[in-house]
């Protein structure tokens, strides 16, 4: 019974944490990028500088008519949004914020390749929305989703495997727990790479080429109202909490701090996260689009040579320090 | 232990037999069936994209089944290769050629009685393979996982390197061969042949996806040619062919609108530089 009760517990932290977190990042970004651009952003709903606009937001779209398209394959368009979603609450499960069984919704064995193989599942929802709508610019922004993962996949799985083979583990806790400082110049351009390909593969800016508005109006979700066009961006925003929670536990050291990790761990956790949202949400804000073949560039001649060159690295020291 | 299995981990009993089965052999079962049905109906649907997402559900089945017996490992690897990257490369190229909604009439092959018989073949030496081989080897399913992260990898490179290296010069050769194979065909992509599906119509609900602007460059200078003023002398320059593609490209833009600007900002964003050279020559030619 009471072990019931813990994995209850559990589970309903990881949703509750599932539906606050990305809503909070989304009003961050309204802010900062207001701010960013010599604006207020919201400012009225709730009163305190605007602090309800996306619960409002969420009430609009639950009003809205839920529209499917006339030549649309209905019931693909409509298990989409589901299929896009779901990924991100799983991976949320696996993510570790302090040390200790207490602090992760669920321990996996091999929990990088967990999580890895589960955000991969998530972009399958685009690639059914592109197909389902029967609407070109929505096939156009499908395919340029699957290309786009296809290209960012393989640095992202590299640079993961990098840090495993550091560690000795590929368990998320155990990775975070063998981390020493010095592993964050070591593993320096694995991060980075693990960044920016994690921030392709959640079409952000600026990666977010299968969602051009001035040249495929919305990409995949072109045809989608109401709660499941609602539920797309919610899949969008999860991805950033899980993007960033990701690299703080396998690069930033996660709960380790530099007055040790004693009882606040999970508030570094919490505060690289944070910091690295913010940055997501900075490089919104600042970079111009890539176009399709300088990303598909980018992946192929940058990231993947310089992830395998941290693969090298990482080799080599651990061959030495042995 | 996996999510999956967390509830299911019943005591096995002492001795072995089929009447009196555990929770995990029902389970096993169950997804097993989940998973042939699945696999039935990708090779029976007449709808190419629906078989494709069915593929999905069977090896996610598999993935399951795995999770079962404990190798949390190659689950979590099945899921990774199989369903988030073979089945979206599987996607995009149905996308990319030929990706209609609804039914495909040629969807069947006049081969399927014989492709039917390798398959029964080829799963019945499978089945007989492995029953023979592990006849009488039973899962402890509550000790230490036999198929666990550290338990696989120490099998696998210490009693089956070989076979391991085997396999990957076999994918290196994969590779080597499929770079050969593509850089043959941009070779031969002078002179290109004529999409003949593209001038008999796409399907209705897709209007646009066989003559597909970002694969082929010649509707993409044929749509160029034609809309600018100087139209014969830009068609005149490019090969005979070029002119059928260009014509199918303007009836679909009539007939769907704004189709022909989609068209032009396609090309502006993923034009290669060798269809600039040639528009440009175009140009002078004009």
């Amino acid at each position: 019974m009471n072990d019931a009760l813990d994995v209850a517990l559990r589970l309903l932290i990881v949703f509750v944490v599932f539906l606050t977190f990305p809503l909070i990042v989304g009003q961050t970004e309204h802010k900062v990028m207001a701010h960013m651009q010599g604006r207020l952003g919201p400012m009225y709903a709730g009163g305190f500088h605007g602090w309800a606009q996306l619960v409002a937001d969420g009430v609009k779209f639950a009003q809205k008519e839920d529209v499917v398209p006339a030549g649309a394959d209905r019931r693909i368009f409509q298990l989409a949004p589901a299929v896009a979603l779901l990924p991100y609450l799983l991976v949320l499960l696996a993510i570790p914020i302090g040390p200790g069984e207490g602090a992760v919704g669920e321990v996996i064995d091999a929990g990088v390749f967990f999580v890895l193989a589960v955000m991969g599942v998530g972009v399958l929802g685009s690639l059914m929305a592109g197909w389902a709508s029967a609407n070109k610019f929505s096939l156009l922004g499908g395919l340029r989703t699957a290309a786009q993962l296809l290209a960012y996949e393989l640095p992202m799985l590299l640079t993961a495997a990098s840090v495993a083979m550091a560690a000795g583990t590929v368990s998320l806790p155990g990775i975070v727990d063998a981390f020493e400082w010095w592993w964050l110049p070591w593993q320096i351009v694995g991060a980075i790479v693990f960044f920016v390909a994690g921030l392709a593969e959640l079409q952000r800016p600026p990666f977010d080429m299968p969602v051009a508005d001035s040249e495929i109006i919305f990409g995949a979700y072109t045809e989608y109202t109401g709660l499941r066009f609602a539920l797309f961006l919610l899949a969008e925003y999860a991805g950033i909490i899980v993007l960033c929670g990701l690299t703080t536990v396998l690069f930033l050291g996660g709960w380790h701090g530099p007055w040790g990790a004693d009882g606040l761990g999970w508030v570094w956790t919490l505060l690289k996260t944070a910091v690295l949202a913010f940055v997501v949400i900075w490089l919104r804000v600042t970079y111009p689009r890539l176009r399709e073949d300088q990303l598909q560039k980018l992946s192929w001649t940058l990231l993947v040579p310089l992830s395998l060159a941290q693969i090298a690295l990482t080799g080599i020291v651990k061959v030495v320090i042995q | 232990m996996s999510l999956a299995s967390l509830p299911l981990t019943v005591a096995a009993p002492e001795t072995h037999g089929f009447l009196s089965p555990t929770g995990v052999e029902i389970a096993f079962l169950l997804v097993g069936l989940v998973t042939f049905g699945a696999a039935l109906i990708t090779v029976t649907t007449r709808q190419l994209v629906h078989a494709a997402l069915w593929l999905v559900v069977t090896l996610g089945g598999l993935a399951v089944e795995y999770l079962l017996l404990t190798a949390e490992f190659i689950a979590w690897v099945q899921v990774l290769i199989y369903v988030g990257s073979v089945v979206v490369l599987l996607l995009f190229g149905l996308m990319l050629t030929k990706a209609p909604i609804g039914r495909s009439p040629d969807a069947d092959s006049g081969n399927r009685w014989a492709a039917l018989t390798v398959a029964v073949a080829s799963a019945a030496a499978l089945v007989w393979v492995v029953v023979d081989a592990f006849r009488t080897t039973w899962i402890d399913l509550d000790g230490p996982a036999a198929g666990s992260t550290e338990a696989t990898g120490a099998s696998l490179f210490q009693n089956w390197v070989l076979p391991f290296e085997a396999l990957s010069v076999l994918l290196l050769a994969a590779l080597v061969g499929a770079i050969v194979l593509s850089r043959k065909a941009k070779a031969e992509s002078a002179s290109p042949p004529v999409n003949s599906r593209a001038v008999s119509g796409g399907s209705p609900s897709v209007p646009d996806s066989r003559n597909h602007p970002i694969r082929r460059k010649e509707p993409v200078t044929g749509t160029r040619a034609t809309t600018g003023s100087g139209s014969t002398t830009g068609t005149g320059s490019t090969p005979g062919t070029a002119s059928t593609p260009g014509t199918a490209s303007t009836t679909s833009a009539g007939t769907a609108p704004g189709a022909g600007s989609a068209t032009g900002a396609e090309s502006a964003a993923g034009a290669k530089p060798a269809t600039a050279a040639e528009s440009a020559e175009q140009e002078g030619a004009r």
